[in-house]
């Protein structure tokens, strides 16, 4: 089947080294392409969920109305998302990133509110009566307060972009994807088992990143861990 | 628009309903498939989840399934599966679409049994209740809004990952987007889309109306004040906070 010499080429094997070694630099070309979306989706869900979120979350009926659609959103399957994103943004990699912004988004904004929320009120109080501001009682108070909440939802939704990434790879813009379909056509074992992994790990890689930063962002919270 | 119309020309054509690989025969599959995954999850994992939330034990694992069912992708086990000797079945889906179903239910219903308030599991044991009177009569109906959160957002998943089946020749109505991508036709892959987003909404309103009208704590509110005469109301107030707590980490 395939023109490759080595054992576990020919016998189609699971895992064969002799395959990691022969398309590295493709491995490592589609793990990059993978991390570049993953991050550039994240960073754009967030850049968009902040303002959105502090813009509706005092009024009782924006805030119900943009959560309703968050949660209608996120019940659309990836598949028909993408479908759907085709006649506004064309057969083009702009809608896999619009596609995974739009997931991003609908569980970012929840966690920014939900995070805005915990803040009790007698610390923004307390802010107020240094003679604070809106803007800095926000930025210097609120927001830092929220972090967890924030970076609870950075993580769920930089894990769930790596997965669903993969079937960006029907408009070429798969990353890993593009290996497990390409190994799906040609029956090729150890290719969707190497990038299928690849695809976990790098999830796993992410999250901890952002564990780590949030340790570093936070450190009025190393002492004792708060639930939230 | 242009790309709306070839849309309505496509779902009005009747010839893409009928046959075996029409829109009628495709939804069926859809639905039938999902449904009795659904079922099979929530036969599985829901007597593990309320356990372990009972003894309050395995929470790690339970919390954790969560986060791997996540980071998995759907595509890559389709398509492990279908590159092994199982093959792309009516049977291998649906296994594909249990194992993405459990984390959701698992977790939430742990979640929801656990964090009952012990002192209204304490008065239920000093009222000379059984583990399984406790758990059946008390922890239960205060943990179905979770139970009933887990069960819809598994419903979503596996509506999800019924539609990626297509991606490795699978059944169901992700067939027709597929199609529609493979071959560069947009008004099929839009009209898939589109039947795809009513069922999942569809999916979607239902489980929103069950959750309004199952829920033991908020039907006992509304029939009436009945609990007012001392029994467990300060902590049907706490179970709701909690529970307000962990659905937005829930997504």
């Amino acid at each position: 089947m395939n023109f490759r010499t080595g054992d576990c080429l020919e016998a189609n094997s699971w895992i064969c080294a002799k395959f990691i070694s022969t398309r590295q630099d493709q491995l490592l070309s589609a793990l990059q392409e993978h991390v570049t979306l993953t991050v550039e989706t994240v960073a754009i869900a967030l850049a968009v969920s902040l303002p959105l979120a502090i813009a509706v979350r005092r009024g009782r009926q924006a805030r119900g109305g943009l959560l309703g659609l968050a949660t209608a959103v996120y019940s659309v399957p990836s598949l028909a998302l993408f479908g759907l994103l085709v006649p506004i943004t064309g057969l083009r990699p702009t809608t896999v990133l619009v596609g995974l912004v739009l997931y991003s988004l609908t569980i970012l904004i929840r966690n920014v509110l939900a995070g805005l929320d915990s803040v009790p009120a007698e610390v923004v109080e307390a802010a107020r009566g240094m003679g604070m501001g809106r803007l800095r009682i926000l930025l210097q108070v609120e927001l830092p307060l929220a972090t967890p909440s924030i970076f609870a939802g950075l993580r769920v939704a930089t894990v769930s972009t790596v997965a669903l990434a993969t079937i960006g790879y029907l408009i070429g813009e798969g990353g890993l994807g593009n290996l497990i379909h390409e190994g799906l056509t040609n029956y090729f074992k150890a290719e969707v088992l190497t990038a299928s992994v690849l695809c976990v790990l790098l999830a796993i890689g992410l999250d901890a990143v952002l564990v780590g930063l949030q340790f570093l962002l936070t450190p009025w919270a190393r002492r004792g861990s708060r639930s939230r | 628009m242009s790309s709306l119309r070839g849309v309505i020309n496509w779902l009005t054509d009747g010839a893409h309903w009928r046959g075996s690989d029409g829109v009628v025969v495709r939804s069926l599959q859809h639905v039938e498939l999902s449904a009795l995954a659904l079922a099979i999850v929530v036969l599985v994992s829901l007597p593990i989840a309320l356990w372990l939330g009972h003894v309050k034990r395995g929470g790690f694992l339970a919390v954790n399934v969560t986060n791997i069912g996540r980071a998995v992708p759907t595509f890559a086990v389709l398509t492990l599966l279908a590159l092994t000797s199982l093959g792309i079945s009516n049977r291998s889906v649906v296994l594909a679409l249990v194992l993405f179903g459990i984390p959701p239910v698992l977790t939430n219903a742990y979640v929801g049994v656990r964090e009952v308030d012990p002192q209204v599991v304490e008065a239920a044991r000093g009222m000379g209740m059984t583990g399984f009177q406790q758990l059946r009569q008390v922890e239960l109906p205060l943990a179905v809004p979770l139970v009933l959160n887990g069960i819809r957002l598994a419903a979503v998943q596996i509506v999800a990952t019924m539609t990626i089946a297509a991606l490795v020749s699978g059944p169901g109505l992700g067939r027709i987007i597929q199609e529609g991508f493979a071959t560069q036709n947009k008004p099929e892959l839009e009209a898939g889309a589109l039947l795809v987003v009513v069922l999942a909404l569809c999916v979607e309103g239902v489980f929103a109306w069950l959750q309004r009208v199952v829920d033991p704590v908020r039907r006992a509110r509304r029939g009436g004040h009945s609990h007012d005469d001392g029994s467990p109301q300060p902590a049907l107030g706490d179970a709701a906070s909690v529970v307000g707590a962990n659905q937005h980490n829930q997504a």
